[in-house]
């Protein structure tokens, strides 16, 4: 039951700067893989402070978003991403900070709901967060779950999580977890506003509908599928978002992966991802990198090929919000990577964002923010809930102690 | 039997044969005809759409590797996922089917065949390896959940001289005779159901989310 809470005056000043029409970023799995030029596997520190640096980078060369995965297996370290992009937050000032994905079948939904909330206030709301299922099997019973209830697991606990962010107090029942009765999660979400949630799916229909149903962001992979599929579930969810009225198929929150290797000249682009590509973990050994590329929105070449491809995803998705570019994956050396970002920031990105927004309608949204979901909820409320009792013993001052006697 | 005739059915034929000509394909062949001619006497008109496995052996080694089938595969499977029935024909490796005919319905989707009519044959150099249809294609495809005709048609090297009761057309032969009852028994099942409807994975949900909700939490 909500209680009434003081609005803060006019003066309040947001967290953030108002949202960026469309935002640019990058997204990492956090893998530690060979880098098969050298034959060198980076040690967990080597890697997790490789990310730090690309994270801090990637503001420093302009971009709006960075994303990090969650894995529970080698050869990953991103068991605890929350951690990771606290760290984040303290070193960035601009910076989004997402998830890629947060496993919302196997995490306990109270614990996502009070870790990115904590994690809003760190950030001072530049966070929110991508749902996904996860795709490593074992992480299921690992965690107590059965990935046969992967959809299931996804609706029940998305469901909590969204009550335990806009209720203060939670009574719950539920087929997964065990119940809740009289449930604050603490801290409350930032300026009362809870964090801005996409849900991401590579095949499957349920995630965009849930996606829908709510109003939410869907993010589509957009690496591992051809253009056509991509289509198709953005298409879908479009159409669903307009069906549960939260505004016209083209208001939809749209979001896409991307993967990309540039140098100046394409050729030099070419020669050196080519042993990256062809040793790649996840589609290594198998079709060239001509033809994925021809497949899949892989783009390997100079400046100008991603610039004139990536333009071209709005031809098939629609004007949308979000463009997240897989960078560092698959062994590629730090130093590789932060060059990436230069031509990112220096080459692309102005042009993608000069580009996109002349091209999108007044009536599109723009990327979602913190700052702008405070400004459509009314402006900032502090939804801090205090406890009747004192920090010590749980008890209001000047309540009478009780003592039960046990006889 | 009630048959739902008129409309044309697609048959699909999947020949995992190497060879070229292969003696799976020209099975296949056989099957396909004599189904052809076993629907067209139950007033059902066919046509035939034949999936060569061999020309897509590197994508489906993609497939295995990537998560999706490249456009080549991706028409073929299109083609045997939206069929009315469907002839599958393997030569026999090592006691079962070969790993090509394997890795094509590995990359199906595990409904994709949920009730589709399905006629098995294989082909081998001996006899011997009959049995191969019934203790290995017949469980993948009771695992697809695919309705297979009982008659299951096998051809070893032999079986193509026909036989000793054999006429001149090879008719009365033990193998034409297996061919055409499969084929009978096939055409039944097909003409005995509507058409295939086309499945669309995007099509607005059956079930409301609001259900989906109830089925969780409360």
């Amino acid at each position: 039951m909500p209680i009434p809470v003081a609005r803060f005056g006019p003066v309040v000043v947001f967290s953030t700067t108002l949202g960026a029409v469309m935002q640019f970023g990058i997204f990492t799995v956090s893998d530690l893989t060979q880098d098969p030029t050298t034959g060198r596997t980076p040690t967990e520190r080597e890697r997790i402070k490789a990310v730090l640096a690309i994270a801090q980078k990637a503001e420093e060369v302009g971009l709006d978003v960075f994303a990090l995965g969650e894995h529970h297996n080698p050869p990953f370290f991103s068991s605890s991403p929350t951690t990771t992009l606290a760290h984040i937050a303290a070193r960035t000032s601009t910076l989004q900070l997402s998830t890629a994905t947060t496993l919302i079948t196997t995490n306990d939904p109270v614990k996502i709901a009070e870790d990115y909330a904590m994690l809003q206030h760190l950030a001072d709301g530049r966070v929110d967060l991508m749902m996904g299922r996860g795709n490593t099997g074992p992480v299921y019973p690992w965690f107590g779950q059965d990935i046969r209830n992967g959809i299931e697991l996804a609706v029940e606990n998305y469901a909590l999580l969204r009550r335990l962010w806009t209720e203060e107090v939670v009574d719950w029942q539920g087929k997964y977890r065990t119940p809740l009765q009289g449930f604050t999660s603490t801290p409350r979400p930032l300026d009362g506003v809870a964090p801005f949630v996409w849900h991401g799916s590579i095949r499957s229909p349920q995630i965009a509908e849930q996606a829908a149903y709510y109003g939410d962001g869907f993010f589509s992979n957009h690496i591992f599928w051809p253009p056509e599929h991509t289509q198709r579930m953005v298409e879908f969810y479009r159409r669903r978002y307009a069906h549960y009225g939260h505004g016209s198929a083209d208001q939809a929150i749209v979001g896409l992966g991307g993967q990309v290797f540039m140098r100046r000249n394409s050729q030099d682009a070419v020669r050196e991802f080519r042993p990256y590509f062809d040793n790649a973990p996840v589609y290594g050994h198998g079709p060239s990198l001509e033809e994925f590329s021809a497949e899949t929105p892989l783009t390997v070449g100079s400046p100008q090929q991603v610039i004139e491809r990536t333009l071209g995803f709005r031809d098939y998705v629609g004007d949308y919000q979000r463009q997240l570019f897989l960078i560092d994956h698959a062994g590629l050396p730090l130093k590789t990577v932060l060059e990436q970002l230069d031509l990112l920031g220096e080459e692309v990105v102005p042009v993608l964002r000069r580009e996109f927004a002349a091209l999108k309608p007044a009536h599109v949204p723009e990327a979602p923010t913190h700052a702008a979901r405070v400004a459509a909820a009314g402006g900032p409320t502090d939804s801090t809930v205090h406890a009747d009792g004192d920090s010590v013993t749980g008890r209001a001052p000047g309540e009478r102690r009780e003592e039960v006697e046990i006889r | 039997m009630s048959t739902q005739g008129g409309s044309t059915r697609t048959i699909a034929v999947v020949s995992a044969g190497l060879s070229t000509p292969s003696s799976t394909r020209l099975l296949a062949d056989r099957l396909t005809a004599a189904t052809v001619t076993a629907l067209g006497d139950r007033g059902v008109p066919a046509t035939v759409e034949v999936v060569e496995l061999r020309a897509h052996a590197r994508d489906l080694a993609d497939d295995l590797l990537t998560g999706f089938a490249n456009e080549p595969l991706r028409a073929a499977v299109d083609t045997v996922v939206g069929a009315d029935a469907v002839i599958a024909v393997t030569p026999i490796f090592s006691a079962s089917y070969s790993g090509l005919f394997k890795t094509f319905f590995d990359v199906l989707d595990t409904d994709a065949l949920v009730g589709t009519p399905v006629l098995m044959g294989a082909t081998a150099g001996t006899a011997r390896h009959s049995l191969a249809l019934e203790h290995a294609l017949r469980p993948l495809f009771a695992y697809l959940r695919a309705t297979v005709v009982p008659t299951a048609v096998f051809a070893a090297s032999e079986d193509w001289a026909g036989g000793d009761r054999a006429g001149a057309d090879g008719a009365g032969s033990p193998l034409a005779d297996r061919v055409t009852r499969a084929a009978g028994e096939l055409a039944d099942l097909v003409a005995g159901r509507p058409p295939a409807a086309p499945a669309d994975p995007f099509a607005d949900p059956t079930t409301s989310f609001e259900d989906l909700l109830r089925g969780g939490g409360t």
